[in-house]
């Protein structure tokens, strides 16, 4: 058992660098764009909220997987081609930026006021309350919902196997298909639940440094 | 010399303060006392700039200017809110310097000393690493004065400073504002405390709710 584990391993590795590269590259966009989608949420000027909000409501309203399908094997029929990789990130990104927009929404409403007002008579300007101020603030709301949203995206990227990348899940599909053993599958959730530890880990661990100011 | 002309403020169509006249001479205590819903809050807002007026004009020693406008490079008003609005995610003295350092662009070094000599001088030293959480009511209060006086405002502005304190501290608050006279600053307190309004103020502007 122990050789057919070192066979099928290095596959699933590979597998599992699919994965990680979509979901550091989907967070590493998504978490400011999405930032930036929850301050144009707050806004009072209407035609953009009404924008942002119906992005928000077909980005969230429909699942990620038709998303996926969609640009990939439905844009080339109106001549936009991606390649898989990107055509993944690409459908990724817009997603989860949705998802943290209106997480980051409900943290910008959550700062009180009278903190704007206080930053306003210290002649602070609009970006610099937000940068210094505000975000701080609301970094440490939106962090146990952001920690959420984390670990599902660590179980998401398995999507991308419907267009045909390699990730963790389609290496141990594929080896269990081959090999008709459970070994591959089990050694696939293992992995995915070592990814969603150390994730869990980490974010416990930021929670813990946000937490010498209340 | 602070004057106020004409001031006229209106929510939708209730007018809350009615052609408003008053002068706020150097170096004086400006009590605005009142009824709870007489417009003492809002004529606070209008002079520090957080609400627009409908009409009426703002004069600074004879040069006119509009307290809503953020970007004048020197500070006129300084403000200690009702419930001090500390940012919580900055330490005492990160509270302090952080307008110093960015609108004014005064060297960090320059900003820290001034901001010790200032809490030393409100019985807040060795507090200048903690954050607001762990202040006491009154504590948090004067560094929000502090935060203020940082910004070097000609007129410092106390929107009812008595209010969410016990009756010693109340005291407290008092000797602060007449030692801060002493150093000549120029102070506005809106206050419904005629008590505390008598013990401090040199002139007491009277808000009547407008029927």
């Amino acid at each position: 058992m122990i050789q057919y584990i070192q066979e099928i391993l290095p596959a699933l590795l590979s597998g599992t660098k699919m994965t990680l590269s979509i979901f550091f590259w989907t967070l590493i966009c998504s978490i400011p764009l999405g930032a930036l989608i929850g301050l144009g949420l707050i806004q009072r000027f209407k035609p953009l909220t009404w924008l942002l909000n119906f992005y928000v409501w077909i980005m969230r309203g429909t699942p990620l997987l038709l998303q996926l399908i969609f640009v990939f094997y439905g844009l080339p029929i109106i001549h936009i081609v991606f390649q898989r990789y990107d055509a993944a990130l690409f459908a990724f990104i817009l997603n989860y930026t949705a998802y943290f927009g209106e997480i980051f929404r409900g943290g910008f409403q959550s700062v009180p006021k009278g903190q704007f007002e206080s930053a306003k008579v210290l002649r602070l300007t609009y970006s610099q309350t937000i940068r210094k101020i505000v975000i701080p603030q609301v970094f440490k709301i939106v962090l146990p919902s952001i920690g959420n949203e984390v670990i599902n995206l660590v179980k998401d990227s398995s999507l991308v196997y419907v267009i045909g990348l390699g990730d963790l899940l389609r290496a141990g599909n594929v080896a269990t298909a081959r090999d008709v053993t459970l070994l591959p599958l089990i050694l696939v959730g293992i992995i995915y639940l070592a990814l969603t530890a150390v994730c869990t880990i980490v974010l416990k661990l930021i929670e813990k440094r946000e937490n010498v100011w209340r | 010399m602070l004057e106020i002309k004409n001031l006229t403020k209106r929510f939708g169509d209730r007018t809350i303060i009615d052609n408003l006249t008053m002068t706020v001479k150097d170096n004086e205590i400006m009590a605005i006392v009142g009824p709870s819903g007489a417009g003492k809050t809002t004529l606070l807002r209008c002079i520090t700039g957080l609400e627009s007026v409908n009409k009426g004009e703002f004069f600074w020693n004879g040069n006119q200017f509009d307290p809503t406008n953020t970007t004048q490079k020197d500070t006129i008003i300084g403000v200690v809110f009702q419930d001090y609005q500390l940012f919580p995610n900055l330490t005492v003295l990160g509270n302090i310097t952080l307008a110093p350092t960015m609108v004014k662009k005064e060297p960090m070094a320059d900003v820290k000393k001034y901001a010790r000599e200032l809490l030393s001088r409100l019985g807040l030293e060795g507090k200048e690493n903690l954050y607001p959480y762990q202040l006491s009511g009154g504590q948090k209060q004067r560094v929000a004065i502090v935060r203020a006086l940082a910004m070097q405002p000609k007129i410092l502005c106390y929107d009812e400073p008595t209010s969410a304190l016990d009756p010693a501290l109340r005291d407290e608050v008092a000797q602060i504002i007449l030692d801060l006279k002493k150093q000549e600053m120029t102070q506005i307190v809106v206050t419904h405390d005629m008590d505390f309004a008598k013990n401090v103020a040199n002139e007491i502007q009277q808000v009547k709710q407008i029927q």
